[in-house]
């Protein structure tokens, strides 16, 4: 499955221009990863996939067929979804948020229910927590059930909406880990949405650096970006002048130490 | 104090139960006029609040219709209703009505946007469709402020139910105003005693299942 973002644009209807002649493409089993500040319009980017944003010009497809040909609802049942900060229904109990869409679909509830607890154990989670409910769970706890309710019905594209931005970094290092390795498992078709850029080199095979209004400033893989960032404004937003990013080698007894912009050994050269 | 106890052997007397005019009888048609008001206005306010609460739309101009109602005077409007309709119970039902459509109108349309907006966006994302989202997520998690609006519309018309009595013989409001006009005083605070009574009995009822509305969320409740 590959997605495609042909010329797409969104002005909102109090004329607010959020995208503007956007074109990408995600072959499938890749992962996109979609990068800017506030304002820049990367989550209607995302958004626009399963219709939630319907685009004011040109067209996202989904194996060449246009999203807006499609029933809205079959679509986004298709399609995981992982939202900012869980969004898991408070008043059901993690194994049910977990099995939301196969049950909505017509898959029994007890067989969606086993389903579930095998899917809790696959993102790390004791199948035990899934008697409790979202609020008796930890932020980091709750982002493994909504990654875990986004692979319930085994679509074959996950949206990912700045999932990992509410928790530590020692959290978010652990479910980055994870979906790096449920995703060396799966291959999904992913389009990622943060703000964190290291986060974006470290789960986007492609990576686009958006600027105010959903203008492309850059697109390329993580390596392309970092051996070439277009403009200063790429530069600055990669962090390109910032001392952990300028590593150069030192010799130290015949061996090559990498050392940081202000020379603090970063490991050694093999 | 003394008028007080005579209220009270008024109500205990056994002659003033049984029969078409007697207490028992009266709660009961209290009670129905009560019921049959609020149900009538929450057919009508229920799914229109739930409405606005769901889209957002034309929250406005409803909120300000609603207000507006609110503040007429149901006295006035009876009498009126009264003057067009004629004597019996569709003028005083009509005005219960009346009352009760702010009050229901409010908590469902407070419950439905009391709900997590996250959480209802997940839901909308995740393929639930709009009829999912209103009856699986919105309207449990705003249950309880919806049956608060329940509640508090119930309680109103249940003591303004009263003035059912004004221009039909219907209800507990008769011995107020038999009592008022004949000077029967004990029979008179007999009847404010028995509504006041049947409105906390019937509050606190649905105050009690307003607590068993409220969603399990695991949350340890403050």
């Amino acid at each position: 499955m590959g997605i495609e973002f042909r010329d797409v644009g969104k002005t909102y209807p109090d004329g607010t221009v959020a995208v503007t002649g956007f074109s990408c493409t995600v072959p499938s089993h890749r992962t996109l990863a979609l990068v800017g500040t506030s304002g820049s319009g990367k989550t209607t980017l995302m958004r626009m996939v399963n219709r939630m944003v319907e685009p004011t010009t040109g067209t996202v497809l989904i194996d060449e067929r246009d999203v807006l040909g499609l029933d809205k609802v079959e679509l986004r049942r298709s399609i995981g979804y992982v939202p900012q900060a869980g969004g898991l229904l408070p008043h059901r109990r993690v194994v049910d948020n977990v099995a939301t869409v196969p049950v909505l679909t017509g898959t029994p509830r007890g067989a969606a229910r086993d389903a579930a607890l095998a899917l809790l154990e696959r993102v790390g989670l004791d199948p035990a927590l899934g008697r409790r409910y979202p609020a008796q769970l930890s932020g980091g706890q709750q982002q493994r059930v909504a990654v875990a309710r986004a692979l319930a019905a085994d679509p074959n594209i996950l949206l990912m909406d700045e999932p990992f931005g509410a928790v530590d970094p020692i959290v978010r290092r652990g479910l980055q880990d994870q979906l790096l390795q449920l995703q060396a498992e799966l291959g999904k078709t992913i389009v990622l949405v943060t703000h964190d850029i290291d986060e974006a080199f470290r789960l986007g095979d492609e990576v686009v650096i958006l600027r105010t209004g959903g203008i492309v400033a850059q697109a390329g893989t993580p390596k392309e970006i970092v051996a070439a960032p277009a403009d200063d404004f790429v530069r600055d937003f990669i962090g390109a002048d910032r001392a952990d990013r300028a590593l150069r080698t030192v010799d130290i007894d015949g061996r090559s130490v990498v050392v940081d912009g202000d020379g603090r050994p970063v490991g050694v050269l093999e | 104090m003394n008028l007080f106890a005579d209220a009270l052997s008024w109500i205990t007397d056994g002659s003033h139960w049984g029969g078409p005019g007697g207490i028992d009888h009266r709660i009961v048609q209290h009670l129905l006029v009560t019921f049959a008001a609020v149900a009538v206005a929450a057919v009508l306010a229920l799914p229109l609040g739930i409405l606005i609460g769901h889209t957002g739309r034309g929250r406005l101009v409803v909120v300000a219709l609603a207000g507006a109602v609110r503040a007429v005077p149901t006295l006035g409007l009876l009498t009126l209703l009264g003057l067009a309709l004629g004597i019996g119970l569709q003028a005083p039902l009509l005005a219960l009505v009346a009352l009760a459509f702010p009050s229901l109108l409010a908590g469902a349309y407070a419950g439905v946007e009391s709900a997590d907006r996250g959480a209802v966006d997940a839901a909308r994302a995740v393929g639930m469709s709009e009829w999912q989202l209103v009856t699986r997520v919105e309207v449990p998690l705003g249950a309880e402020v919806i049956l608060g609006g329940i509640r508090a519309a119930t309680l109103q018309v249940v003591a303004t139910a009263t003035l059912a009595a004004y221009i039909s013989d219907t209800g507990l409001g008769r011995y107020l105003f038999s009592g008022l006009k004949s000077r029967q005083y004990d029979e008179m605070l007999a009847g404010a005693l028995l509504v006041a009574v049947l409105a906390l009995v019937l509050d606190l009822t649905l105050a009690a299942l307003q607590r068993a509305s409220r969603p399990t969320t695991g949350k340890v409740l403050s």
